[in-house]
């Protein structure tokens, strides 16, 4: 075989799609100041501006409704911040405590933000997710109150790869008169987008989940929502995001937008197909395997599972032994002493959340190597079952 | 490029890659003490089966099985190496520390997985002193309650200092203790202290 790497962790970073690689090395050279009136300032403002309309072409929007920052983190970091901000004159005035609702699966830039402000002056509630990892659409309703300010809802789940049915969310939130945010970062380029038909007022991105550079990303904020800045400063972004503007980066995420614009659709089906072979390939050669992503209602290549009586580090680690790359839910490869609670908020049980592995396939992922990657899992499985004081339900 | 480093060292990679004295099957093994410790809850569960030499009083054989991660299943394939042919009273010793010392050194987070096979060793021994009437030997660890007001113990000082708590303040946030009287502040420091020696080594 010669397969020696095969990178199977999309969901945690892709690499850079190499028209990105190309355009990218092409202007690594303007070093203009985008606001600078001059020929080099113009020139990279420029490239700036066509970035910007690259964007929002992949979700419908219009330029002036996107703003770059510097991580999906800051996108999401910004909005739920504004829930606090102590000049209330330059976000919505709000009566009483501000109350966000929010969910239990969110990434931990939702989540961490969440619990910072709860320490401040607002009101946070989570909704629970079920089996499938999709919104409990009873307790949602039951928790989206007249006083809720701000809902915030995650597109897809980085771990398990649930796809929510945002629409209805959304439009359940406007109706209430709420505003609505949705963590986007796992959806945008792997699922249409279309924000002319979804009524959220704030959407994060993120450059780097789409096969263009670290350390950018941007916000859809619709014509006509409260905004206040997180960064304060400068006027770039249109007061909306001081700092200068890491054109490099910008050009960067304008490309992979368009790059997925074109790709995107086509890729979803194959990466459909390819899942589908994943799963039962590995059914074929594994025995006693927990599926936990539901393939109905998931990002096109991620896949989460987990093999009954072991743990996910050691799955990982012998995997990257045999060149493979993955990620787990586990425990022992968190720093903490706590699994995955993505898993757990989807009620599956400690040892499936230790044993959880993730795998998520991208643009170059081929056949060939899922058939390397189901014969290594299958080596081992069996070497760490071989191991393990508990084996299928039966304690030995 | 060249490859980063692996995430554990070549010593505790060999032992992953290729653990020693792994058991087979529980239910033909004919073992003297057979001892089980952790929680598959917790992420680690660890079995360990001896074999004694009775007139000499050394373990002549000994196997293990885990649910657990790598630097686990090094430290328990590194533990069996190092316990066979050792007397029993002194395998009966054995601290975290002087297995990850053998294995060259182990996260700091880590070693939380590392302690379980010295616990499950122990275990296994207290089984075999048991079955041969030498319950005299078997040491219980009963906690001690330091703590009055908050019945905290010398156990939930050591799971805390396990857990990553290096200073008086972190592990009153982990165990609430000295919270309230605060009277037991000089004993809990001394306590803290000799656990992350044990574990960690001289700071």
């Amino acid at each position: 075989m010669s397969v020696t790497s095969v990178y199977l962790d999309h969901n945690a970073t892709t690499p850079l799609h190499p028209e990105v690689k190309t355009l990218m090395k092409e202007v690594m050279d303007e070093y203009g100041n985008p606001s600078s009136m001059h020929q080099y300032g113009r020139q990279a403002r420029q490239l700036i501006e066509e970035a910007r309309s690259q964007v929002a072409a992949l979700i419908n929007a219009t330029p002036d409704e996107i703003v770059f920052m510097g991580s999906g983190s800051e996108a999401n970091n910004t909005v739920l911040s504004m829930l606090t901000c102590p000049l209330r004159g330059c976000s919505t005035p709000v009566l009483g405590k501000p109350r966000l609702l929010t969910s239990v699966i969110e990434h931990p830039c939702i989540l961490e933000t969440a619990k910072c402000i709860a320490g401040q002056s607002a009101d946070v509630e989570y909704v629970r997710v079920d089996s499938r990892g999709l919104i409990d659409m009873d307790d949602f309703r039951k928790k989206l109150t007249r006083d809720t300010l701000l809902v915030s809802i995650m597109m897809a789940n980085n771990e398990i790869g649930s796809v929510q049915d945002i629409q209805t969310i959304a439009e359940m939130t406007k109706k209430q008169g709420t505003i609505f945010h949705t963590d986007a970062v796992q959806a945008v380029g792997k699922i249409p987008v279309d924000v002319t038909t979804l009524p959220v007022d704030f959407l994060s991105m993120s450059a780097h989940k789409i096969y263009g550079p670290k350390g950018v990303g941007a916000l859809y904020i619709r014509k006509g929502a409260p905004f206040c800045p997180l960064i304060h400063g400068g006027h770039q972004e249109q007061g909306r995001r001081a700092g200068t503007e890491n054109t490099l980066g910008i050009v960067g995420m304008g490309k992979a937008a368009e790059m997925r614009l074109r790709e995107m659709d086509d890729e979803a089906v194959r990466l459909r197909d390819l899942k589908k072979y994943l799963m039962s390939a590995l059914t074929s050669a594994i025995e006693d395997i927990h599926f936990i992503s539901d393939p109905g209602r998931d990002i096109p290549g991620t896949l989460s599972l987990s093999f009954p009586g072991i743990e996910g580090e050691a799955i990982l680690l012998y995997l990257d032994l045999e060149g493979i790359m993955v990620s787990t839910g586990s425990a022992c490869a968190s720093g903490s002493l706590d699994p995955s609670y993505v898993i757990l908020s989807t009620g599956q049980s400690l040892e499936c959340a230790h044993g959880s592995i993730r795998i998520s396939m991208g643009r170059t992922t081929s056949k060939e190597e899922i058939d390397y990657t189901v014969g290594a899992f299958a080596r081992t499985v069996e070497r760490l079952r071989k191991m393990t004081t508990y084996t299928r339900g039966v304690r030995s | 490029m060249a490859e980063a480093n692996w995430v554990y060292n070549e010593n505790v990679k060999d032992h992953f890659m290729n653990p020693r004295n792994i058991l087979d099957d529980p239910e033909t093994y004919e073992d003297d003490g057979r001892g089980m410790t952790g929680n598959i809850k917790c992420g680690d569960e660890m079995l360990f089966v001896i074999k004694v030499d009775k007139e000499k009083g050394i373990i002549s054989d000994c196997k293990w099985k885990t649910f657990g991660c790598a630097s686990a299943i090094a430290s328990t394939s590194k533990l069996s190496e190092m316990v066979i042919g050792m007397k029993v009273e002194d395998a009966y010793r054995i601290q975290p520390d002087q297995i990850i010392s053998q294995l060259g050194g182990l996260p700091d987070k880590k070693i939380h997985c590392s302690v379980l096979g010295d616990k499950a060793l122990r275990a296994a021994i207290d089984d075999y002193y048991r079955r041969n009437g030498m319950e005299d030997r078997i040491r219980t660890t009963k906690a001690m309650v330091v703590c009055n007001c908050m019945n905290v113990t010398d156990h939930d000082i050591e799971e805390a200092v396990l857990d990553g708590a290096r200073d008086y303040q972190t592990l009153q946030e982990r165990t609430k203790i000295g919270t309230v009287c605060g009277e037991c502040k000089e004993e809990t420091s001394v306590l803290m202290n000799s656990f992350i020696e044990k574990y960690y080594g001289k700071q």
